[in-house]
């Protein structure tokens, strides 16, 4: 759910990164803090257990510029994947605009990349959103391991409905602007769609 | 679940800022931030200039968030309240209306009592201005006139924004 604020002239949206345990949404993040303006960015926050394991969320102000005299921030979350945190996710899926679906290519994971995507659904309906109607961009990681799934594998298994999608390697950053840029135009121009 | 947009024109604007104001004064906060449920912070006053405000609203959404889902584990519906004390600086955070939290900071200058009361009264007040702000919004979707500046947004603007 965006803010569009007249009194600062800004408009903010919220992008959600979700995906299966260890599949690289905080890597995706953390590649975009590390390239991005200072100016554009806030302090990136990581609420995350002692080895580095997501436990709430990780959150990314980032400022990408203006429209028409209007600021527009996105606010980028991460929900912890592994499964036992299911009702943390539920909570940062409130208000979403968009979501980043971040599928491991890893062969081994391609089961968990299912469960995923379909507990995604589960959990857009109890807030009250569809899947199928939310801007939703795919984001094919990792493909840069020697055990990666082929990609026409992963597009029939996570992607039959040929939404937008990227392979990426976000430990190297190849992909994940990409990405993003996608689901923040997707974003607005969903936003554009309501307010005709 | 009320999934639109949260829009808030100037005029919304200064009466919320208005009360949040009263309410610093009232209460001899130090500073008080309003924000929106999802972590979007709406409005800030007080003498805490320089704080992450960004971070302050979204880990205060989180957080409530978070309480509001023990709240339901124990049969409760919402912990409307919520009360952290620190050595120097305590945060006293209310859910207004369901889809606004107040979050008030303060120190030895004030006291839990006196927050309490005063955000008790200003808290409803701010729960009027925000029904207000939904009510028009309501009536704005009923007339098709809901007026947001992507009426006038083209794809190619959207585009220009990521061409760089």
């Amino acid at each position: 759910m965006s803010f569009i604020n007249y009194s600062s002239r800004e408009i903010n949206c919220k992008i959600v990164y979700y995906g299966p345990g260890l599949c690289g949404k905080t890597t995706n993040l953390q590649h975009i803090y590390s390239k991005t303006n200072p100016d554009l960015k806030g302090k990136m926050i990581s609420l995350a257990t002692e080895t580095e394991r997501t436990l709430f969320f990780d959150f990314l102000p980032l400022a990408l510029g203006q429209i028409r005299g209007f600021k527009i921030r996105f606010h980028l979350y991460t929900v912890p994947g592994q499964v036992f945190y299911d009702a943390s996710r539920k909570l940062i899926l409130k208000g979403v605009d968009g979501v980043v679906f971040v599928a491991d290519s890893q062969v081994e994971r391609m089961e968990a990349n299912v469960e995923s995507l379909e507990n995604l659904r589960v959990n857009l309906a109890e807030q009250g959103y569809d899947l199928d109607q939310v801007t939703c961009v795919m984001q094919y990681n990792k493909r840069d391991l020697p055990n990666a799934a082929p990609l026409d594998e992963m597009q029939r298994l996570l992607n039959p409905g040929g939404r937008t999608e990227f392979e990426a390697s976000a430990s190297t950053g190849q992909g994940v602007f990409e990405t993003l840029k996608a689901a923040a135009r997707d974003v607005l121009r969903d936003l554009k769609q309501m307010g005709r | 679940m009320d999934n639109s947009p949260l829009v808030m024109y100037d005029e919304d604007f200064r009466k919320v800022l208005a009360v949040a104001q009263r309410l610093v004064k009232d209460a001899n906060a130090k500073g008080v931030f309003v924000v929106d449920h999802n972590g979007q912070l709406i409005a800030e006053t007080g003498e805490m200039q320089g704080i992450d405000t960004t971070s302050l609203a979204s880990l205060t959404a989180g957080s409530v968030a978070a309480t509001g889902g023990l709240a339901k584990l124990v049969g409760e519906d919402e912990f409307p309240v919520h009360f952290h004390q620190g050595q120097q600086n305590n945060l006293h955070i209310s859910l207004i209306a369901g889809r606004i939290i107040l979050v008030v900071v303060f120190d030895d200058r004030s006291s839990l009592g006196l927050v309490r009361l005063r955000v008790k009264k200003l808290g409803g007040l701010l729960g009027k201005v925000f029904e207000e702000i939904r009510k028009k919004a309501d009536r704005s979707q009923a007339t098709g006139r809901a007026v947001t500046p992507f009426a006038e947004i083209t794809d190619e603007d959207i585009d220009n924004l990521f061409s760089v």
